[in-house]
């Protein structure tokens, strides 16, 4: 029994379990607004773009999240910038433009095999991220919470009925340009955490898995933000007795709530659907 | 509601859209040289066929769309100045709203406040209490805790017009708040719109069904890739424009001799126009008579 809390007693793994909660935490939240904009395939794009900048932040001496997230809107740029004046579809040029970015990454990142630091941040492992990386990560989520506290119900509005925002004298394409930043942000935290390849899963998952569990946006966020720091931070403390890979665990967790959730949610569960339609066809015509 | 109390009624200048022309970023141009004026206490029926061009012209009076040629005031300010000032206030089509959108009736209405809060957008008792007063006024207090994908499609059009009500403004835009309608709801909200329209407000309604438009408009803007004909309902709802505005879209019957003598209208060749299900029947001199309540 006492062998389950021996993590608690090592301040590297109570650093690294509370950083993947918050990180899950604000990736959640993010997630809420990524499934109802339906752009998952975009976050996707932007958490393989962000690979280059971390490269050429570190060859550059400068923070690698100010890297990241630069190259990440280069990458949301190129992408904006092809869209309107190709005739290729929207999801041809997003595919295009971040296997593109990643790639890029990638290479950069096999001329420096032997660089740790790197291959932690770009791979994900919550375990041996460096002191000044958690930081940046921590103000980063920060930053983000803040952001959607502020203008998390414009960016709400935008999505559920982008007229009605301008009639109350907001902007839509602020609050696309807005989402854009914040999945991007939240991707350059989320990498360290999970890895490039998985960070996507956080921006979608717990969302998706609220999605089922609620008829109102602001329980939607809670059950979201939840799963998310739930599984951070079971993620973290697990890969203390697995040895496996954090961003895995972290992952594939949330992707097993979700089954959970898809089969038995009480409303929009499949076994809910089958009564419900069972039920309506047993009921007499009135 | 700041801005009825700001501008009694009868000092607020209308709207109106001069020579607006709008060309869709693929070259079609949707709109020409379109101009008409309303003034406070309207009820207008912008009537067109499919595609002629009405919600182009109501993107344009919110700003969506930049006209290339002309300009649009309401209360006598630009587009962007009176969206700021919460003048305009919008209900849209049934089908562009996402029903399966977490989000309940109370919530709804309350976006129509939105513009009257401070950027965090946090509720006040003020805010409060014009929904639930927004709520009563179109009859769905009972219902506002539901999520809007469980309501009929009438009740989920009073909530959109809560909404609206909730906001205030001067000028309100109805995209085709009839279709796939009822008729109680129908009656409700043109009585709502009779209100609305006592209290000196603007109310401009999208419709292509001909048969309710002299029954509730006191102005009709006929649309066809500009507009046709503008002003009092008796002056421009006749025969000679509808066929102008709509052509070959409209079935045109003339009733046979029998028909007529069992028919309580003035003799001579009775024509009925119909695009839908409600028929519009017109005198031979192209005087609208009113609508076909019954089949023939
Ligand atoms: N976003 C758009 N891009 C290009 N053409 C458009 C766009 N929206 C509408 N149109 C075209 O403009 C014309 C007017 O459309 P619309 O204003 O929606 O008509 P209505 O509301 O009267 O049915 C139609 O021919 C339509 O195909
Ligand atoms: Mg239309």
């Amino acid at each position: 029994m006492t062998e389950l809390l021996i993590p608690f007693e090592y301040d590297y793994m109570l650093r690294a379990m509370g950083i993947s909660a918050l990180v899950g935490a604000v990736a959640g939240l993010l997630s809420c607004y990524v499934v109802l904009k339906g752009w998952s395939l975009m976050g996707d794009a932007l958490s393989h773009a962000i690979v280059p900048g971390v490269v050429l932040a570190w060859l550059g001496g400068i923070p690698f999240a100010i890297g990241a997230f630069a190259s990440g809107m280069l990458a949301a740029l190129a992408m904006a910038g092809l869209r309107g004046r190709t005739p290729i579809r929207e999801d041809a040029v997003i595919g295009v433009v971040f296997t593109g970015f990643f790639g890029l990454g990638l290479f950069l990142l096999s001329l420096f095999p032997s660089n740790v630091r790197l291959q932690t941040i770009i791979f994900g492992n919550v375990l041996g991220i460096a002191d000044a990386d958690i930081i940046q990560m921590a103000i980063i989520a920060v930053v983000v919470a803040l952001v959607l506290g502020i203008w998390g119900r414009d960016l709400m509005l935008s999505l559920f009925d982008p007229v009605q925002l301008v009639a109350a004298g907001g902007n839509p394409s602020h609050m696309r340009v807005l989402l854009l930043m914040l999945l991007a942000a939240t991707a350059v935290a989320g990498l360290q955490a999970v890895g490039a390849i998985l960070v996507i899963g956080m921006l979608v998952t717990p969302g998706a898995t609220a999605y089922l569990l609620a008829d109102r946006f602001g329980r939607m966020a809670a059950i979201a933000t939840f799963i998310g720091a739930a599984t951070g931070l079971i993620g973290a403390y697990a890969s203390y007795f697995l040895d496996g890979s954090t961003g895995g665990s972290i992952v594939a967790l949330q992707a097993a709530i979700f089954v959970v959730v898809l089969v038995f949610a009480p409303k929009h569960g499949i076994r809910a659907s089958r009564r419900a339609a069972a039920h309506a066809v047993a009921e007499p015509v009135p | 509601m700041d801005g009825a109390l700001a501008h009694p009624i009868g000092t607020r200048a209308g709207l109106s859209v001069e020579g607006v022309s709008v060309a869709y970023p693929n070259g079609h141009l949707a709109l020409r040289d379109a101009s008409f004026t309303l003034a406070p206490g309207t009820v207008c029926g912008l009537v067109g066929v499919n595609g002629s061009g009405k919600s182009t012209l109501f993107k344009a009076i919110m700003g969506l769309v930049r006209p290339s040629a002309g300009q649009v005031r309401i209360g006598g300010e630009k587009v962007q100045a009176a969206l700021k000032r919460n003048l305009v206030a919008y209900v849209p089509q049934a089908e562009e709203v996402d029903w399966s959108f977490p989000v309940g009736v109370r919530d709804v209405v309350m976006m129509g406040r939105y513009g009257h809060m401070n950027i965090l957008r946090l509720p006040r008792t003020a805010d409060h209490q014009a929904v639930d007063a927004a709520l009563a006024r179109v009859g769905m207090a009972d219902l506002a805790e539901r999520q809007i994908g469980e309501l009929s499609g009438g009740q989920r059009k009073r909530v959109f017009l809560a909404r609206a009500l909730a906001q205030g403004g001067e000028l309100l835009l109805l995209d085709e708040p009839f279709t796939g309608v009822d008729v109680t709801t129908e009656d409700a909200i043109v009585d709502l719109l009779k209100q609305l329209r006592e209290e000196g407000r603007i109310i401009l309604v999208s419709t292509h069904n001909l048969g309710s438009v002299p029954t509730f408009c006191d102005h009709v803007v006929l649309v066809n890739r500009t507009v046709l004909a503008a002003g009092p309902t008796p002056e421009v709802f006749t025969g000679p424009n509808l066929l102008r505005a709509f052509g070959g879209a409209l079935r045109q019957h003339s009733l046979p001799e029998q028909a007529k003598a069992h028919a309580p209208l003035e003799a001579g060749h009775v024509v009925v126009l119909s695009d839908d299900e409600r028929p519009l029947v017109m005198a031979p001199d192209g005087r609208v008579l009113g609508r076909l309540t019954q089949d023939l």
